[in-house]
């Protein structure tokens, strides 16, 4: 069972070669990093279970310390202060429903908005011919280059005129317009795509509205889907914009939420398994997306790298 | 309209390429299909571009109108001690994450490469991707935690002192690099992995031929190569690093004294804890200023757009 030796590894590692101590030694550093990537999320479900007075005398112990399930009923605002309070959290109001619903909204609004103008400028850019054309394009790339701190300023003024702050028009309005990677994205798509059926239907007198819903959108529906699966899960994550004008508790997104819930907890022994109960609420969307959908978010990363 | 591009279109297909002269635009129907986008890059992008660096030359404290004062807010950032502050904890904060991000996603690419192709895999390294930055905080937060943190749990089992991750000042900012580096590390090594896949087989068979090492092919084959992924790798962790705010507001807050408080932290404290617009917005023009310098320095030096391979 030998092979070559030193030279194995410098070939592109198409084919199955006998286990040696090189590739077993490389085997157990993906490992290694496999778990550092998903053990953590064991760690939060497991505290997320545990009763908070039993974590420190259970420091290592793989299960849940003191199986309970309060924590969860804590986060969706199921159990009184007093219990609440008993079992080390901080006895404050909070219900993460609202939060949920909140998020969905904001996250699936944004998300639809967006990639749908973005298609339809797309579809301006790179199916159809008009003076400016590849200036405007360029412009519109630019502004990935602008920090969004920069536009959160003033775009938070301009909210805040509109009298829009704490409002769910005013957390979404910034981003359903249109985001330029989507633009970016969706345009190289439809720049590959074939002409022929376009002027087919052309000829057929079809207008451009119809081709476009009819020809180019179905055509694309599978750039389309990774596209808004990866701007839901950006815009599920979004921090910033949502804690400048949605503080209150109306439009309070997860991740907010989150924020508030943390700051919540008393100095002295925060609320360690309500923490982690509200975290696994927050990523447990994304986690099911990414269950079903895995495989495209992969595959996308090699051409989406530039965001 | 419509007669008119159906008209080009037949004449087009007969003459069999897809060429059109001039004045035969689309121009209307493009105007009606871009405009939803063009609204939102108008008022969401393109006018508070221009705002945001006409308020860094005023005085501006939301209430009221904003004062001209040319450019004493920069003039008086030059002297901010917590500007310079700020400056230097980004900037740690950028090093260790070029520094660690790219090592462990090379190793890692490298690694998947050679021995763990599976879809399965690379997945799994995604997943701390995906998640919100403040869950990661969170999740590290309770991980690193002094007191009952599982980490600390075993440093001190280990006979070594504990470390007080986000309490000490020395380990504030390494501890928020260290969380984004293990978010980001997974995705950054996907990008290198998808860079490798793409060099071909064959430039490795020639070089196995002429008896190079694998040392020697890794120097001399890949990493040439691997040059354009790994000049785009190195801009979009650079300009993310440079954003960092969201671990920092949900753990440390800038603290303890001045760690943490990184440059966009700062910038939304000046503006919205001390409603000092005027202030903040210069100071998110010299953010700005230095992320463009960082994609111009790349463009031009490192030659990130170019491909030996063609």
């Amino acid at each position: 069972m030998t092979t070559a030796r030193v030279s194995a590894p410098a070939l592109p590692a198409t084919r199955r070669r006998p286990l040696n101590s090189r590739r077993a030694g490389a085997w157990v550093l993906v490992a290694v990093a496999v778990a550092v990537s998903v053990l953590p999320f064991y760690w939060v479900l497991r505290t997320a279970l545990s009763t908070n007075g039993a974590l420190a005398s259970n420091a290592t112990n793989l299960l849940p310390a003191d199986f309970s399930l309060g924590a969860f009923q804590r986060v969706f605002g199921l159990q009184s202060p007093e219990e609440a309070v008993a079992q080390g959290g901080s006895g404050a109001q909070i219900d993460f429903w609202v939060y949920l619903r909140n998020s969905v909204l904001f996250a699936s609004i944004t998300t639809t908005g967006a990639v749908f103008f973005s298609a339809m400028a797309a579809y301006a850019f790179a199916r159809l011919r008009w003076r400016g054309r590849n200036a405007v394009f360029s412009l519109f790339l630019a502004t990935m280059m602008v920090p969004p701190i920069f536009t959160a300023l003033p775009n938070f003024l301009l909210i805040k005129n509109l009298g829009l702050l704490n409002t769910m028009a005013g957390l979404v309005l910034p981003y359903i317009f249109m985001t330029p990677f989507a633009i970016f994205f969706l345009r190289q798509f439809f720049l590959n795509m074939s002409r022929e059926v376009e002027e087919a239907a052309m000829l057929d007198g079809a207008k451009h509205l119809r081709i476009f819903f009819q020809i180019i959108l179905p055509n694309a529906a599978a750039p389309l889907a990774t596209l808004a699966l990866l701007t839901f899960i950006g815009q599920w994550n979004e921090y910033f914009w949502p804690l400048l004008v949605g503080q209150d508790e109306s439009v309070r997104v997860l991740t907010v939420g989150l924020g508030v819930f943390k700051s919540q907890s008393p100095q002295g022994a925060p609320d360690w398994s309500g923490l982690m109960a509200a975290t696994l609420v927050s990523a447990l969307p994304v986690l099911i997306l990414f269950a079903a959908f895995g495989k495209k978010i992969v595959n996308s990363i090699g051409f989406s790298g530039i965001k | 309209m419509t007669t008119l591009t159906r008209n080009a279109t037949a004449a087009e297909r007969t003459l069999g390429r897809p060429v059109r002269r001039r004045g035969q635009s689309d121009m209307k129907v493009a105007l009606f299909f871009i405009a939803p986008a063009m609204i939102g890059f108008i008022v969401f992008y393109l006018v508070p571009t221009l705002r945001g660096i006409y308020l860094s030359f005023t005085e501006y404290s939301i209430l009221g109108d904003p004062t001209w004062i040319g450019t004493a807010n920069y003039e008086a950032i030059g002297k901010d001690p917590l500007f310079w502050n700020a400056l230097a904890v980004t900037t740690q904060y950028v090093l260790i994450n070029i520094v660690l991000q790219t090592a462990l996603a090379l190793g890692l690419a490298l690694l998947m490469h050679r021995v763990a192709k599976s879809t399965l895999i690379r997945g799994t390294l995604l997943l701390p991707y995906l998640m919100a930055n403040v869950i990661a905080a969170l999740l590290w937060f309770w991980l690193l935690d002094y007191q009952i943190g599982i980490v600390n749990y075993f440093i001190d089992a280990l006979g070594m002192p504990k470390v007080a991750f986000f309490g000490s000042e020395e380990w504030a900012i390494p501890t928020q690099a260290l969380i984004n580096t293990w978010r980001h590390m997974g995705y950054t090594a996907l990008l290198i992995f998808a860079g490798l896949q793409a060099i071909p087989g064959h430039v490795y068979e020639v070089a196995n031929l002429d008896g190079a090492s694998p040392w020697q092919t890794f120097r001399k084959i890949t990493m040439p190569l691997l040059r354009p992924v790994l000049a785009l790798v190195l801009i979009v962790t650079i300009i993310g690093s440079f954003q960092v705010f969201d671990t920092v507001a949900v753990t440390t807050q800038g603290g303890p004294v001045n760690a943490s408080r990184v440059l966009q932290f700062y910038i939304y404290q000046k503006a919205f804890t001390e409603s000092d617009f005027g202030y903040g917005s210069a100071l998110a023009v010299i953010l700005f200023v230095i992320l463009a310098l960082v994609a111009f320095i790349q463009m031009k030096f490192l030659k990130g757009n170019e491909s030996d391979l063609d």
